[in-house]
Parts: structure tokens; sequence; C-alpha cells
């Protein structure tokens, strides 16, 4: 058979059925890695930001430290307030943190960057796992500075330092869990400015009416008691200050890691189903 | 072969019909233009046959693939370039190229060297280490199509590549897209602008209302609603209805009187063959002075009126 294959075809013959590679479970996560690399890369480029992220844990700590910190009277079993108050600014950090994630999707939705990365052959779920995973990094940094800050006013690791390493890593899991939270609210509004307010409005009564800044059994309602003690912030928060003041942290370390699973199930599910539905 | 083929495609929203039943074929190898006024469906085409959108009845072929049944596969042969230059601000020309790479798995080498290859095709050389966002507005849809071509697609769809762009970054935009298709990549490029498809398209679907009302070469639209027409002022009102009886032997159709000058007439001709210095001879004999001839092939604007009844443009305003 004489091949006299016309030109157009030659041209797409190296054309790519190998390019393919996005399968599986190797796929997702080299694809993830590329989106999380995206991110991460633009961190120390976005100066504003960073600083602005910076500033903001800071001056909660200095904040509460300081204009709260003569007038609340320091909980039992704790021995000044910055012991008893710092771990709950570190989780309302985290908790803040976590509107990264809807702030940022938000934006490449609306410059889209979405439709680009929807073109490409790559595991869909990356785009959400990818941005997930870097705002857990940049929650970590932002931790880090604030752990320093919280020191210097002379917050200490009361217990062992592993049990500070827990809950440290127990709050960044729980932020994650929120991340996905608000991945789809970020996928669901439609701007930047809708994002910014949307991921940070339902912040405020979640980390108020907790135990972040003081004793539950303290407010003056017993059916907002009952609201605070069942937030799973006022789970999280209770664990971290236990386990970073060397108490028991009886059930709270399981009923927080429970919560932070439970969201990211849940909300990967919705937030996946949501992002392959964009169009439609 | 064809690269492109859409059959009854179908995209409803609620109560809005996006797309009602679009054919379309491209031939592989060829820009093909997508004209529309906005809201026409030209972004929900683009959209469902890059598998951004699935079909609500209908289906879509690409490169041989349909795109419902294996949306991956159509993925790697597909570039896109939407409306909004999705470059990564803070990333360099050169940095944003390589990571739609690294989301292709290319090789480290074979990364680097096609976005220095694409960086020199578009002439972004001297901004290759700069930002994104240091960039002018043609310079970041050029990276933002180059970003497109990285993995070589079949087919690459451009959906408005030069909406918003100002007169001059326009021309060069059509330059670079032109330069693509004489390369042979198959290009399906949607716009407003009647002249843009004018210039790069080789074949032309106008769209509303998510159907397509027209296709063919820019000729063979402008063809369908009567060719040329010749306009003709003259030097003195009162010598009108003379010149008009001149005229008529040479009109294919009714000669007019311009509703905005007692010294203008129009009338469609079949340009060639001698009919224009014929009209200029006829006049003259006759007895009446001639200030301008002009011949006019029509523009698109034209073929979107007498299709739709409506302007392109004003509709497009309407929507806005």
């Amino acid at each position: 058979m004489t091949a006299t294959a016309a030109p157009s075809e030659l041209d797409h013959k190296h054309h790519p059925d190998d390019i393919a590679g996005s399968t599986g479970l190797i796929g997702i996560i080299t694809d993830s890695l590329t989106e999380s690399g995206r991110h991460l890369r633009i961190i120390p480029r976005n100066i504003e930001l960073l600083i602005f992220a910076t500033i903001q844990p800071v001056m909660f700590v200095l904040l509460f430290s300081f204009v709260f910190g003569g007038s609340i009277q320091t909980p039992p079993g704790f021995t000044d307030y910055d012991q008893y108050l710092m771990p709950g600014i570190f989780a309302q950090t985290v908790v803040f943190g976590s509107a990264f994630t809807s702030i940022g999707i938000a934006e490449d939705m609306s410059k889209g960057f979405i439709d680009r990365l929807r073109s490409l052959p790559i595991a869909q779920s990356s785009v959400l796992i990818g941005r997930t995973l870097s705002d857990v990094v940049r929650n970590a940094i932002t931790f880090v500075t604030m752990l320093l800050v919280a020191f210097l006013l002379g917050f200490r690791f009361e217990g062992s330092l592993l049990g500070a390493l827990g809950a440290t890593a127990l709050l960044l899991f729980f932020s994650y869990g929120l991340s996905w939270v608000q991945a789809l609210i970020g996928l669901s509004v439609s701007s930047v400015e809708a994002a910014n307010s949307a991921g940070f409005i339902w912040m405020f009564p979640i980390t108020f009416v907790s135990s972040a800044f003081i004793d539950t059994s303290n407010l003056q309602y017993a059916w907002l008691r009952t609201v605070a003690d069942w937030n799973p912030f006022t789970q999280v928060t209770n664990a971290a200050r236990a386990l970073y003041n060397g108490n028991d942290p009886g059930d709270a370390v399981m009923t927080s890691i429970l919560w932070a699973v439970g969201m990211i199930v849940l909300f990967a599910f919705l937030a996946t189903r949501k992002f392959n539905q964009i169009s439609d | 072969m064809t690269a492109v083929l859409a059959e009854g495609l179908k995209k409803h929203y609620g109560e809005t019909k996006a797309l009602d039943g679009l054919d379309l074929e491209v031939p592989q190898g060829e820009i093909f233009g997508l004209l529309g006024p906005n809201g026409a469906g030209k972004t929900t085409a683009v959209k469902v046959m890059t598998t951004l959108a699935s079909p609500t009845a209908g289906r879509a072929v690409i490169d041989g693939i349909d795109v419902t049944k294996n949306p991956k596969a159509v993925r790697t042969r597909i570039g896109l370039t939407g409306q909004y230059a999705a470059v990564e601000e803070r990333l360099t020309g050169r940095e944003n190229l390589e990571l739609v790479g690294r989301y292709f798995h290319h090789k480290k080498s074979e990364l680097k060297s096609r976005a220095t290859e694409l960086l020199h095709m578009f002439d972004l050389m001297e901004a290759a280490d700069r930002p994104a966002n240091t960039y002018s507005g043609g310079m970041r849809r050029r990276l933002d199509i180059a970003m497109s071509l990285v993995a070589r697609p079949a087919i690459l769809f451009l959906d408005e590549p030069t909406t918003g762009l100002d007169p001059r970054s326009r021309l060069g935009m059509w330059e670079f897209i032109a330069r693509l298709g004489d390369e042979g990549t198959t290009v399906l490029l949607t716009t407003q602008y009647l002249e843009e498809a004018d210039v790069l398209a080789k074949k032309i679907a106008v769209i509303d209302h998510g159907l397509k009302i027209a296709e063919g070469s820019a000729d063979q639209l402008k063809d369908q609603i009567g060719g040329d027409k010749v306009r003709v002022t003259i030097v003195k009102p009162e010598n009108i209805q003379r010149a008009k009886q001149a005229i008529v032997p040479f009109a294919t159709g009714a000669v007019d009187q311009d509703p905005e000058s007692a010294q203008t007439l129009t009338a469609p001709i079949h340009a060639g063959g001698g009919v224009v210095p014929n009209i200029i001879r006829g006049l003259d004999d006759a007895g009446v002075d001639v200030l301008d001839v002009e011949v006019r092939r029509p523009t698109l604007d034209d073929v979107f009126l007498v299709l739709t009844g409506r302007a392109a443009e004003e509709r497009g305003q309407e929507e806005l």
C-alpha cells in the first residue's frame, strides 16, 4: 500500500494521546502538586497580601492580650489569661485563614483561569485539592509568625512539645476542612467581592460564640451556652488549648478530628460536583 | 477531514435557549469564524465544544471524538483562549507557559524549549521574564494564546480574541492569528467584529439566538444580499431624474435616491465588465455633471442587517 498521507494528517501525528497522562491516583497527585505550586509560587510575590495576612493575626494577639487581658477573669486551671487566650486566637486565625480559599477560587473564576484549567486534560479534582493544600501551607506560615509574637508576649508550651505540635496540626487540619466549605462558597458566588464577604461573614458568629475568648459557662443565656458548647470550633479550641497547656483534652481531640473529616468528605463531594457543573 | 462538527447542538439554561440547534462543520487546517452579536450563543457554543458545558441535546465531535463521551480525550486535542486573558498575573510570561507544560506532564527540557519557542513566535521574548501583570492588554492576549498552544492542539478555540483591545493591538493580533492559519492550525474564532471575521476567516457562520442563520465565505455572504452597490453623487440636484434614467440600464435592481442627499443615487450592480465606466459615460451623455462615483462591496454589517432585520452593533448595545 502506498502511504500517501495528506500533509495535514502528518502535522497532527505527534498529536497527543501520549500526553493524556493524568489518570488515576498518580495523575491526581501530580496535577494537585502543580496547582499547589502555582499558588505557593506567587505568595512571596504578593507582598501586600503577605503583609496584611501577617498583620491581622498579630493585631488580634496584641489587641486581645492587652485590651481584654486585664478585664477578663482567667478561667481556673490556667496560669494567666494569655495561656488561655492564645490558643483561641490561633484557632480563630486559622479559621479566618480558610477564607483565602473562597477568595482565591473566585479570583481564578473571574479571570477565566478556572475555564482554562477545565479545558486541560488534567485530573479535574486536582484544581480544588491543589488550592486547599496550598492554603494550608499559607496558613502554616501565618501560624509560625503568630506563635513568635505570642512567645514574645510570654506564651509558653506548658505541656509536651509533641502535644504542642499535635495541637498545631489539629488546628491546621480543622482549617483544611473549612477550606473545602470555602471552596464550595468560592465556586458558588459570582464575584471576588461576594467571596470576600461570603467567605468571612459566618466566621464571626462561629469564632465568637465559642470558647475561644471566654469560658462558655459565663454566657448569659442557656441557649447560647448550648450553641457555644456544640460549636465544632469550641471543640477544636478546647482540644488545642488543653494540649498547649499540658491538660487532658478528653474527647475534644477526637470530636474535632471527626468534624474536620466530616467537613472534608461532605464538602469535597459538594465542591467537586459544583466544579464539574460550573457552566451548566 | 472535519476538525469540529456540531449537529443540532442545544444548550438551555432554564428558559434561556443559548444554543437552539446549532450545526457547524469546521474543516481541518482552516480559520473558521463564528460571527454574531452579544448574546447570540457564541461563547456557549465554545463552552460546549471545549467540554466546559454539557449539551442539552445534539452532539459535538472534536477531531473525531464526542465531547460528552470522552471529554478528557477531547481536552488533549484542544487549546482554549477564553474571553478574558487567563494568565497567572504574578508569574512571568515564561513561567506561565512552563506551567501549562507541567499540566501536560511534559518533560522539563521539553517544557522549557516549547516556552522559548512560543515566546519567540508571539514576540514576547523581551518581556519573557517580567510578571504578566506588567504586560499591556495586547501582550497579555498573546501570552494567553501562546498558553493555549503549548501542547500543539489540533484545534484552537479563540473566543473573542480582540475584544477590549485598542485598534492597534487588534491589528497586531490579527497578524498573529493569520499566521497560525498559514501554518495550518485549525482555528475556531468567535467574534462580534464583522471586519475581523472578514479579514481572518476562510469561512464564516453567522449565528443569532443560538442558531446558524447563514454560512459561507465573506464574499458568498455578501453576494447573498445582492452584491455590489454603486453610489453616484452629481453636481446639480435638479438633474437627479435624468441621472436616474441614465443609471437604470446598468442596475440590477431599483435605483434609489439617498434620503440624506438630493444629489446622490444608489443602485445595485454587478461590478466589473466595464459597468462603472459605462455608467459614467451614460451620465456624461445625458449631460449630468458627476461629482463622485463610489462602488461599495457590502460589509458583513449589511449582511447581518438583511439576515436579521437589525444592525449587529445596535443589538449588541441593547443587551449590554
